[in-house]
């Protein structure tokens, strides 16, 4: 312990610093020797097995199909290299989707476990409870076993209002087309948020010189009406080509795969149980008192919770919340279980049952989910020294 | 609950009386609330009734083959099909453990029930027995019991016959045996103020805790192998095993630190003032406490820990879960409510194990907090 240097006399300190550089010096010997060990032993097996070694394999052709892919793949050109990053960025979408939609609907039943009303506190208590004790690999099979494949087959497809169609084979939905004339539309969503943030910081100097300004309903004119006012007058630019039940399959539309859907509904359900929990404590970390003395100064209860109560209880919510978000990123490797072709699946399953060069796919693999992970935390460290307060 | 605001006006200790003024209290306070309790009991009676007709009403319970929980005249909407639970049960428990043998396995769950027990209870006689029992003696015992010795005339099973809840519980336990002594090492590690030894557990904590269960169980199956001599290669389960044991013991790291963080410095000094050498210092002054302290986050721990054993499927290995995929897939048996079933069986199996810890972690959590209060 760093506090031993206080309590113990000087002759019995060199000792036990002596005696801490041997046990450092044993340790990393034997670290470097295992390590050693190891490789010579990894060297013989490749060997015998007639596997490569090193990253060559990245520029060969794949050869094998990947179910989704958000950028050019074709499994006859592409490479190695090129499958690391369509499972990559498939990684990072279902994340991204599931985030979005577990911060959502976990935010929704953190705040109604809170609420007065018996009823709706014991329902959420009771999905927290149950979906927190089963496991998400559980729940992902039962999604994508039960849920999922029941659903009607290719000739009874279920429409959808809005044009989609609901099937075995996936949700299709109608694929928006844009016309040339939609930039305009989206050089005023720019110049709308871009008003709205000067709105902002305009609205903060007139407050702290005393000014009671509204921001809320010009900031919404802004963001949302500007855009549509544009739309409207370049003569709504969008289409939406409809899917449409052909013999063999659906044509048309934007498909969204079962897997997908499946691991999205899973990661959501699962993430949100947690997040829940997350904002309950936060709110409840904040004393009551505070609530108590914004009624005293006469603010609403609207006021009170966007002033007083959700700055304070985000400052506790937002490091475990990030944690949350982080496992959401890791569990998404369950996808490997109903193959829908995340990172994992793609390369620590497909390219290394191929080249069979184990060490460096699960290096890579590993690699990146440590690299998104160091920055997360890098990303909730900022946060925390922005948000800290000042103690005198 | 005051927190969100609402709390302040004072109300009439009458309007609180009586059923009624329960209901108008909790349910019905204001027209908002009221709309959501409708909405509420709307869902209630909307889900509730179609699923206690699939799960008992509609259920078949006896039955030889997917013939008794297909649809038919006498039955057009044949609910939960328990009957190929009933079938497949022992599939479940014991995997493809030999039928003779299978004493062994029970024999080992009350082992490990007699060691959980008098771990957990806290007022138990001679814990610290039990600690040595749980923590040396039932590993050994367990070894023996279900992979045998012939020595003693238990005939070997190999590992690639065990399944279902065994495997389940074999991954689990295993995991908490060993995560423990080695979560509390690598803490202690890590706060060291030797820098090497801090280096090592740092960089091991982190590593570990920022990739997934499973690229380390695929690294403890497709590396390991390649790392030690051919003739050393380790079984399947126990490669899969090592990865969970080392993958636990990073994150109960993290919660013995918290724990080692909340003893005070006045009680580390008071020991060293004493003469106590550092591991008798942590032995008997520190370490109990800490422990003590994160006795909760530690059964949160093992919460985690068994859920994730789910997880050793992508090594192949046959635990519960994969059995009832297994169970799922056979077409003797294939009808439109087998999955389901299959999935409430292994449902209830979690929720049951899951939830029972989490009520004995916060009853700890209780009882820590009665005892700070004093």
């Amino acid at each position: 312990m760093a506090d031993d240097a206080q309590v113990l006399p000087r002759h019995a300190r060199r000792a036990r610093r002596l005696g801490g550089v041997a046990i450092q010096i044993g340790l990393v010997v034997l670290v470097i020797g295992l390590a050693f060990g190891a490789a010579l032993n990894a060297a013989q097996n490749l060997a015998r097995a007639n596997i490569a070694s090193g990253f060559g394999f990245w520029n060969n052709t794949a050869g094998f199909d990947i179910s989704q892919t958000l950028i050019g793949y074709s499994a006859s050109t592409s490479t190695f290299g090129r499958a690391f990053w369509v499972g990559l960025l498939n990684t990072l979408f279902v994340a991204a989707i599931g985030i979005v939609l577990a911060t959502v609907l976990g935010f929704v039943i953190g705040i109604a476990r809170l609420s007065r009303n018996w009823l709706i506190a014991r329902l959420t208590g009771g999905y927290v409870e149950l979906i927190r004790n089963v496991p998400l690999l559980l729940q992902l099979l039962f999604w994508y076993n039960a849920v999922l494949q029941s659903l009607p087959q290719l000739r009874d497809s279920v429409p959808l209002p809005g044009g989609g169609i609901l099937n075995n084979r996936g949700l299709f939905l109608p694929r928006p087309e844009f016309a040339p004339a939609f930039g305009a539309v989206l050089v005023a969503l720019v110049v709308g948020v871009v008003a709205a943030f000067i709105l902002r910081l305009w609205a903060r100097r007139r407050r702290r010189m005393g000014g009671q300004v509204r921001v809320l309903w010009p900031a919404f004119a802004f963001l949302c009406g500007l855009p549509l006012l544009v739309f409207a007058l370049a003569g709504f630019p969008l289409a939406f080509s409809f899917p449409e039940i052909g013999r063999f399959n659906v044509q048309g539309g934007v498909e969204i795969l079962p897997e997908l859907a499946a691991l999205v509904l899973a990661l959501t359900v699962y993430t949100a149980a947690f997040i829940a929990e997350v904002v309950r404590a936060g709110v409840l970390a904040v004393p009551s008192g505070q609530t108590e003395a914004a009624q005293a100064l006469g603010l609403g209860t609207g006021a009170t919770l966007r002033l007083v109560v959700v700055p304070q209880a985000m400052r506790v919510i937002v490091p475990p919340l990030t944690s949350q978000y982080l496992n959401l990123i890791k569990n998404s490797s369950l996808a490997v279980a109903i193959g829908y072709p995340d990172l994992v699946q793609v390369f620590a399953g497909s390219v290394l049952n191929i080249t069979g060069q184990a060490v460096e796919v699960i290096a890579i693999t590993m690699a990146v989910y440590l690299a998104i992970s160091l920055f997360m935390s890098l990303l909730m460290n900022l946060y925390a020294r922005a948000t800290a307060i000042a103690e005198r | 609950m005051s927190a969100i605001g609402g709390e302040f006006r004072v109300r009439g200790a009458a309007a609180h009386a009586g059923v009624f003024g329960w209901l108008r209290a909790n349910l019905f306070s204001s027209p908002a609330n009221a709309a959501l309790t409708l909405v509420c009991i709307l869902a209630i009676a909307w889900i509730a009734p179609p699923l206690i007709r699939f799960l008992f009403l509609d259920a078949v319970w006896s039955g030889e083959g997917r013939d008794a929980c297909l649809a038919s005249i006498a039955q057009p909407h044949p609910g939960a099909c328990w009957a190929f639970v009933r079938v497949w049960f022992s599939y479940f428990v014991y995997g493809s453990y030999p039928m003779g043998e299978r004493w062994r396995v029970d024999l080992f769950f009350l082992a490990l029930a007699l060691g959980v027990v008098w771990l957990s209870w806290l007022s138990a006689p001679r814990r610290d027995v039990g600690a040595g029992y749980f923590f040396i003696a039932l590993p050994i015992l367990s070894f023996v019991l279900l992979h045998g010795a012939p020595l003693i005339g238990l005939a070997v099973v190999p590992t690639a016959l065990w399944g279902g809840v065994l495997v389940t519980v074999v991954v689990a336990a295993i995991g908490m045996v060993f995560s423990l002594p080695l979560g509390i090492l690598l803490a202690l590690a890590r706060r060291s103020d030797m820098p090497v030894v801090r280096l090592f557990a740092v960089a091991f904590i982190e590593f570990v805790r920022g990739v997934p269960l499973i690229t380390v169980l695929f690294m403890a199956s497709v590396m390991l192998p390649l790392f030690v001599p051919e003739r050393l290669a380790p079984d399947k389960l126990l490669r899969a095993l090592i990865g969970v044991a080392l993958f636990a013991s990073a994150y109960m790291a993290e919660v013995v630190r918290g724990g080692l963080v909340a003893v005070s410095r006045g009680q580390y000094e008071a020991a060293r003032a004493l003469g106590l050498t550092y591991w008798r210092m942590m032995g008997l002054v520190i370490l109990p406490q800490a422990l003590g302290v994160t006795l909760p986050n530690i059964v949160n721990t093992f919460i985690g820990l068994f859920k994730d054993t789910t997880l050793v499927f992508v090594v192949g290995i046959f635990d519960f879960l994969r059995t009832i995929e297994a169970a799922r897939a056979d077409p003797k048996w294939t009808a439109p409510t087998t999955t389901v079933t299959g999935y409430v069986v292994a449902a209830l199996f979690y929720f049951v194990c899951c939830y029972g810890m989490s009520r004995y972690a916060r009853s700890v959590e209780a009882r820590l907090a009665r005892a700070g209060r004093r």
